[in-house]
This record gives structure tokens, sequence and C-alpha cells, in this order.
């Protein structure tokens, strides 16, 4: 007997790793990071509109680094999220079986293809294309990110959403058809209002996936670090300013604890985004159990 | 009633232009990296060192370093998360502690990989004095890729039936005898499928391992793993970003990343062909 409740403490050992992971990103990155403050004012590091870490005096401001990823991350989702929900219907509501098995496998394998891959195709293809298609200085523009990221987070949001669509009961689908009501009605008016919690789980869940996205931003988005105005303009994100400028920075120095403080700054956004899609999913699932 | 006929060949036809744009992206990666890349690639560039500053040769040291790094990374998720698969699946009760976990095992999925590359960085390079080495980028990859292997382990524990539980308990075997012997056996190719996608995972990815395992050349092949490496992915990046003659590098990164994409979606391929035959033909 004491055997076996030690064989299900070991398992339960393992088990509670993934929250000693998570706990110990979080104590590194302010271990790392927190000493930043105790030099730069926490208010001019949010909202300072100069990043000049190598200058001196250096300016720690990260301003244009966090509107740098909003602006992509927003362009991604304008491109993702419609195109991954029709995708998602498309699977689950239209497509007959024979091509929903070529098309679902296609979808998985957007979603494999190396961010580094995206990064390369932005730089060689799409940007000299966007460059001349608007007659731009550079093709390294938030537009051009934009659009490579949101065709990475197409396949997570579709995905996502196909599982929520497919979950809607039959008996949904079949009173909404007797009553008269053609097949897009039925989507439009009772598939996609029934799922709209997951849904709702599977963009915000795209819109982690972008902002945390690190390789296509760096290759694609043309990283100058100055405040946005126009979406045809070259942004840093956060994430590809923290991945370019590590390896030049001297290990403790301010340089090196700025862009762990990034890094606080960005693993809040994606918790807050991961606890809100957790939050929604489980007041989903509590719904259709307790409902129906 | 027309009007409502016509709103339907509207609606389903914008479905349809969202899946064409999705797979015509697919396409169109994957039409232009294997035009422009099946050119340079030869028997040698999969044999050979980089020469003249990484304008010519091959990119052996490239292809060796991913799969040190994927292997060193699923070695070292695997076991962990197998662990933990058994856990969530065969003890854990419904309740706050199973809640908890979940949540650490979602976040840790959404975690930036960037900052996995800080984080390996911080413990493993500098803490541990692993120095940017293999071992420091398979182990900060493998922190990466847990989830994705827990999830797919969790999946396949939960999708053997209760009846196989039962019917050995009942025969007088204990519960770890039953995990071992009539639970684990039926989950096998399940949570092998998730091993595999991890190995994709791990092999394709190139933030985490920036400051913990990369580098852009290498005069000779590592000889342990506490070397730094060069790999496929970083490569492309490396060849792209650095180095002082674009020209000559551009064409290399296109065979780097026709080799990688290969790599990664044959790795995906595999997978995803053992699941889908696991949901099709098994029925308990």
């Amino acid at each position: 007997m004491t055997k076996e409740i030690f064989i299900k403490r070991f398992f339960l050992f393992f088990a509670l790793l993934s929250i000693f992971f998570l706990a110990g990103i979080v104590f590194v990155l302010f271990k790392e990071g927190i000493s930043l403050f105790t030099r730069v004012n926490i208010i001019d590091f949010l909202f300072g509109k100069s990043w000049y870490p190598t200058h001196t005096p250096a300016e720690f401001g990260i301003l244009p680094l966090i509107l740098g990823s909003l602006l992509v991350t927003a362009g991604a989702l304008v491109v993702a999220v419609p195109l991954g929900i029709g995708s998602a219907i498309y699977v689950s509501e239209i497509a007959k079986p024979g091509i929903r098995d070529v098309i679902k496998p296609l979808l998985e394998i957007l979603a494999g293809v190396p961010s580094v891959v995206y990064g390369f195709f932005g730089m060689v293809i799409f940007a000299p294309f966007i460059q001349n298609l608007f007659n731009l200085p550079t093709g390294l523009t938030a537009f051009t990110a934009s659009v490579i990221l949101g065709i990475m987070a197409l396949p997570t949001i579709a995905s996502i959403a196909e599982d929520a669509i497919s979950s809607v009961p039959v008996s949904f689908k079949e009173a909404s058809l007797s009553l008269g009501a053609t097949k897009w009605e039925t989507i439009v008016r009772v598939i996609v209002p029934s799922a709209m919690s997951g849904i709702s789980t599977a963009i915000i869940l795209g819109m982690g996936r972008a902002i945390g996205e690190t390789m296509t931003v760096l290759m694609v988005a043309g990283g100058s670090a100055i405040i946005p105005h126009t979406f045809f303009q070259p942004v840093r994100a956060m994430t590809a300013t923290i991945a370019a400028e590590m390896g030049e920075t001297v290990v403790g120095s301010m340089h090196y604890q700025s862009l762990f403080a990034i890094a606080i700054v960005l693993f809040m956004l994606t918790l807050t985004f991961n606890i809100i899609a957790d939050f929604i999913s489980q007041k989903f699932k509590k719904k259709m159990t307790g409902g129906l | 009633m027309k009007k409502r006929k016509l709103k339907q060949i509207i609606g389903f036809s914008l479905l349809r232009i969202s899946v064409s744009i999705a797979i015509f992206a697919l396409f169109s990666i994957l039409y232009f990296i294997v035009v422009r890349g099946a050119g340079v690639i030869n028997l040698e560039f999969f044999t050979s060192m980089p020469r003249e500053g990484m304008t010519e040769g091959g990119i052996l040291p490239a292809i060796l370093g991913t799969f040190y790094l994927a292997i060193g990374a699923i070695l070292f998720a695997l076991p962990l998360s197998v662990f933990a698969a058994i856990y969530l699946s065969e003890y854990a009760r419904q309740g706050r502690l199973i809640r908890v976990i979940r949540l650490g095992v979602n976040n840790l999925a959404g975690v930036p990989s960037v900052v996995f590359g800080l984080f390996g960085l911080a413990v493993f390079v500098k803490f541990f004095g692993f120095g940017v080495s293999i071992i420091s980028g398979a182990l900060t990859l493998g922190i990466l890729i847990l989830p994705t292997i827990i999830r797919a382990s969790e999946e396949a524990l939960l999708a053997v039936p209760r009846s196989f539980r039962e019917a050995s308990l009942a025969l007088g075997a204990t519960k770890w005898q039953t995990i071992r012997r009539a639970v684990l056996p039926s989950a096998t190719p399940g949570i092998l499928t998730g091993a595999i996608l991890g190995v994709g995972r791990a092999a394709g990815e190139t933030a985490p391992i920036l400051f913990t395992a990369a580098t852009f050349f290498i005069t000779r092949l590592p000889s342990s793993i506490f070397d730094e490496v060069q790999a496929l992915p970083y490569h492309i990046y490396a060849l792209m970003t650095e180095g002082t003659h674009p020209d000559l590098q551009v064409p290399i990164a296109y065979g780097t990343a026709l080799i990688l994409i290969s790599l990664v979606l044959l790795i995906n391929l595999v997978a995803i062909t053992i699941r889908y035959r696991i949901r099709k033909e098994k029925r308990w």
C-alpha cells in the first residue's frame, strides 16, 4: 500500500513541474530585470518614447516597442480572425468529408511551418512584393509583418474554433433547419452564437501567439524603435528587441536588465491572455454540461 | 426566398475564399522554397562544412546541431511529460489541484519562445555554468515542448477505455500494475505521436536557442554536449542578417530553408498519419 502511495506522489511531482517551470520563469525574469527599476522610473520605462539603450546617457523608454507589438498583433488579428473562423466554419459545416480530410492536415502543416521560415519567406518574397505594390522605401513594415503573422496565427484560431463549432449539439442545427432556416442562416444565427465562447478563446490564444512571436517580427517588421504612425513603416516589437539585442549586452548591465524587464511586460501580457482564455473556456464547459 | 438563397451563396463563397487563402499561403511558401532551394541542394550540401565565410560549402554542422538539440530536448521532455500525464489522467480527481496544474500547463504553452530563451540563458548558461552549449539549448527546448507532449500523452491515456482499467483491477492488479500493463501499452501510439510532434517543434524553433546554444560559424563539429552548435533555423536567420555577401548567402538560406521545412513537415506528417490511423482504426 505504501508503495502505491509513493508511486502516486512520484507522478504528482512531475505533474507539478509545469507550474514549477512557470514559477521559475517568473522568478528569473524578475531577478534579472527588477534592478533596472532602482535606476529607471517604471513610468519612464513603460511610457518613455525613446529606446536608446546603448547611448550615453542611455534611454529606456519602451512605449515604441509596446506600440510596435500591439500594432502588428492588431494587424495580424484583422487577417487571422476572419480567415481562421471562416476556415473553421467551412471545415466543420460545409466541406464534404473527403475535402475535409485534405484541408485539415494542410492547416496542421501550415501550423507546423517553423517561424523562421515564415520570416525568411517574408524577407525574400513578400516584403519586396509589398514594396513594389505600394511603392514604399522599404518592404519591411508593420503591414508586412501583420500579414505574415496573421497567416501564422490562422491555423491556431481555425483549429480551436473548429473544436468549438463541431461541439455545438446537432439538435440545435436540426431545430433551426426544421423551422425553415437556410443552412447559412443556421450557421450565422445558431451555430456561431452557440460556439461563441470557444471562438473567443480561439481569438485570444491567436492573439497570444501573435504578440509572443519572435522570429517573424524580427526579420520582417523592419526594426525601427520609433512610435509608429502608419501601418506602412518599419516597427520594432518587444520580442524582436529582446532577440536582436541580447547577444550584444554585457551580463548584468542596465541594457541586459532592461531586456529582462521587457520580457516581464511581455510575459504579463501573454499570461493575462491565457488566463482570460482559460476562464472563458471553463465557463463554457460548465454552461454546456449544466444546461444540456 | 431568392434573397435568402443568394445570401447563402455569398456566405459560402466567403468561407471558401477563407480556406483558399490559407491553402494558397501554404503552397506559395512551399513553392518558392522548393523551386529556389532545390537548385542549391546536392550531396555536398548535406555532407560538407561551410566554407569561405558561409558563402560556399554545405551545412553539415547545422543539420547535426539541429539533430542533437531536438533529440536532447525530447530525451529530457518525454519522461517528464508522460509522468505528468499519468498523474493527470490516472490519479488526479476533479478539484482545485488539477485546475491549478492544468492552468500551469496551458500558461507554459503560451509563454513566448524568446522568453524561454531568456530563462535558458539565466539558468542553464549562467547559473549552472553550462555556457552556450547543446545541453543548455536542449534543456530550454525541452521545457518549451513539455505542454505539447503532456497534452498529447494525456489525450492518449484518456482514450484508453475505462473497462481496461476495471478489468485489470477486478483481476486483483494494483493501480500501478494496471497503469503499467493495461493502460500504458494501449496509449503508447498516442504518446509517440505527441513525442514526434515535440521533436518537430524543437527542431524548428529559433528564438529559444539564440542565446543558449546557437552560433553562426564553427570550424569543427561539436565533440561534447558542452560545445556550441550551428542549427538549421538559426542558420537561416544568420545567413539573412549577418555576413558580408548577401548575394551568395541568400541561395544557401533557400537550401537550408528547404531542408528545414522538409524535415519538420516530414516529422509532422508522420505524427499526423499515426494519429489519423489511431482515430480511424481503434475501436475498442
